[in-house]
């Protein structure tokens, strides 16, 4: 046993040996990403900013002297392939550190394996379980689905407004905005008069909506991605109903826009101010970042979303917390990480801290309205 | 409470129609073939597609409309040409793996040319919804139900009418038969993919403007126009298109009255039920092997 660990010792200075020897090796970033499937909207502007990113960075000398290298696999949506990668990712490809995890669920899934090795993980997903409570080497960027529901209860509270019928589809982020919503409306004192639900891939909901029609809700709030949330809004206005339409920041994209048409005139929801900077006042910090993000990004892929983002921003302060780090070093950049403070991002300002692996407040989110086929602040 | 009711009907008996279509088409192609084409639903998206990208090339909604259901006919033909005739001899079991095989390379394809986002097309005569006793209707659902009973009507005339309908039915019925008495087979099983692929194209353009659509559009309408098929009794026509309204309103009001999470599982317990009470469709033929 003990001429074991002897032999183990010596590969081990063999291997730190070589270590030093290639002190240039590049830093490596591993990510797992749904670029393919329902939620490849999300995924895949992800990617793309991350590609385009690290390729900029490297052309600028890389980080702290070492090129980054970006490796990436496909989950397709499916939480086991995510395990899998994730554990490639860590295993063979030694990665330094993981930007990824497009859905809460998959995710979720791989946060076993991330807090039993021990390696830095910024989350690109919106449901709140991801940080709450607070896992060790867990970080995310995006809002969560909780501050959206906040968002949409302080406007409905504005309006006066306290009786709302709810619509969701049957995803893992609709359902988690349900959950959040239902648990956060006796805060604001409002009560829910109807609950419906619909299948993502289906293209009709007014049987849904006639049903909401006959209850005296006085707001509806649709949660959900893709084109459900647009064959909702345009049911909607097809069945007659004026009730004001809340939807989630899981539409704030000019596809949606595109989608509904006319249909879409008043929406309101709340989003990151990404699709709104050129409107933001000159005096806001985060204007000249969402700028430029915007502009590097439409030069090349064509519009912005606001997932894109979330990748820019995670990888922004992964790359910040390795440079004060001072390298690649896992439990440093994970303390790092959690110093972040004052990041200007594209979701907002990030100011994390032991308690909190976000670092966002309500702030960070805008409630825009649907005007004239375009986006206008609201608050 | 009727006035509810009677949205649900109006609601079911628009979706049943597209999955009337659909099943037609699943209906011709088992006539002509013994075959269930699964690429039936990516005739839908392919028409639905092509016609959105045409529109927004700058072509006028009808020649758009025209063009791509060419096109799609000409898609369903070289399937059969290049995929299917080549397997000429192979099981029925073989041929159906192909068309699952064409579906995924059709979608493929879709993919590539128009990306992953959803496309919508701009309803026929405008979106101003209409009255009708207490329900509210939308233009563009009657459009779907008027040209729905319109290419039902010219199928069915087809089929009973016309000589090379007859034809098509006598392909199914006995192929050998068929063949000794003049028919050329071939030409009967491409017309066949040709017809289904047109339907399908028609349908998807039909519908593009209240689903919107995607690469993937077609799968889950594939599968809802299958079921219309089977319950129907598959391999006749009528009974597809009165299974996909059957279908179309039970959703409806599974989703209306009873619970919405539930609907897709209420109209596939009912497909189940049918298969299980009567294992060749509600309007089937009994089999009966005639010796």
């Amino acid at each position: 046993m003990k001429r074991w660990s002897h032999a183990f010792g010596a590969v081990l200075l063999l291997l730190a040996g070589i270590g030093l020897v290639h002190a240039a090796d590049p830093i490596k970033i591993g990510s797992f990403l749904t670029v393919t499937g329902p939620a490849s909207f999300l995924g895949d502007p992800e990617l793309k900013t991350l590609q385009m990113y690290v390729e900029e960075l490297n052309a600028k000398g890389g980080v702290k002297g070492r090129k980054l290298e970006l490796i990436h696999y496909d989950t397709g949506g499916n939480a086991k392939d995510a395990v899998n990668f994730v554990k490639r990712l860590i295993k063979n490809d030694n990665v330094d550190l993981l930007i990824g995890g497009t859905t809460t669920g998959d995710t979720m899934a791989v946060i076993p394996d991330v807090e039993k090795e021990g390696i830095p993980f910024i989350s690109l997903a919106g449901g709140v379980e991801i940080i709450e409570p607070v896992k060790k080497w867990v970080f995310k960027t995006p809002h969560t689905d909780r501050m959206a529901a906040a968002k949409i209860f302080e406007d409905l509270r504005k309006r006066g407004l306290n009786k709302i019928a709810l619509i969701t589809g049957d995803g893992g982020f609709d359902k988690s905005g349900r959950a959040q919503i239902l648990k956060l409306a006796p805060d604001y004192g409002i009560t829910l008069v109807a609950d419906e639900s619909y299948g993502n891939k289906d293209t009709d909901m007014t049987a849904q909506l006639t049903k909401i029609r006959s209850s005296d809700a006085q707001a509806i709030i649709n949660f959900g991605l893709g084109q459900a949330p647009a064959i909702v809004t345009k049911n909607i206005k097809q069945l007659g109903i004026t009730l004001p339409l809340y939807q989630s920041h899981g539409v704030a994209s000019k596809t949606f826009i595109d989608l509904a048409g006319d249909a879409a005139e008043g929406v309101r929801l709340p989003a990151a101010a990404l699709v709104v900077a050129a409107q933001l006042p000159d005096a806001d910090p985060q204007k000249p970042v969402l700028l430029a993000y915007q502009s590097r990004y439409e030069a090349k892929h064509g519009p912005v979303s606001t997932f894109g983002g979330h990748a820019y921003d995670g990888l922004m302060i992964a790359v910040a917390a390795i440079e004060r780090a001072g390298g690649p070093d896992k439990a440093k950049v994970r303390d790092e990480i959690e110093k972040t403070s004052g990041s200007i991002g594209t979701a907002g300002v990030f100011n994390m801290s032991p308690q909190d692996h976000m670092g966002l407040n309500l702030d960070a989110f805008k409630l825009l309205e649907i005007r004239n086929g375009a986006w206008k602040i609201v608050d | 409470m009727p006035e509810q009711l009677f949205q649900f009907l109006v609601t079911g008996i628009t979706i049943g129609s597209l999955y009337a279509l659909v099943g037609l088409g699943f209906a011709l192609i088992y006539n002509a073939s013994d075959v269930v084409n699964f690429a039936q639903g990516e005739f839908v998206m392919l028409g639905a597609m092509t016609a959105i990208a045409l529109l927004n090339a700058g072509l006028p909604l009808l020649v758009a409309a025209v063009i791509a259901t060419l096109l799609t006919v000409g898609v369903g033909l070289l399937l059969e040409r290049f995929a299917i005739e080549p397997a000429a001899g192979a099981s029925v079991v073989t041929t159906i793996i192909i068309t699952i095989g064409a579906a995924i390379f059709l979608r493929g394809v879709a993919l590539l040319l128009w990306g992953k986002d959803f496309h919508s097309l701009k309803p026929f005569s405008g979106d101003a919804p209409i009255q009708i006793g207490g329900a509210t209707v939308l233009p563009q659902s009657l459009w779907v139900l008027g040209v729905t009973v319109v290419l039902v009507a010219l199928v069915r005339a087809f089929f009973n009418r016309t000589l090379l309908g007859k034809a098509l039915l006598a392909c199914a019925f006995n192929r050998t038969a068929a063949q000794a008495v003049g028919i050329n087979v071939k030409v009967m099983l491409r017309l066949a993919y040709g017809l289904s692929a047109g339907l399908g194209a028609l349908a998807g353009i039909l519908i593009a403007p209240i689903t919107f659509s995607s690469y993937e559009a077609g799968v889950m309408l594939g599968l809802k126009g299958f079921s219309a098929a089977i319950v129907g009794g598959i391999g006749n026509p009528m009974g597809a298109v009165a299974g996909g309204v059957l279908l179309g309103v039970l959703e409806a009001l599974g989703a209306g009255l009873v619970s919405s999470g539930y609907k897709d599982a209420i109209a596939f317990l009912f497909v189940l039920m049918v298969l299980f009470f009567e294992p060749t469709g509600l309007f089937g033929h009994k089999a009966s092997e005639r010796v």
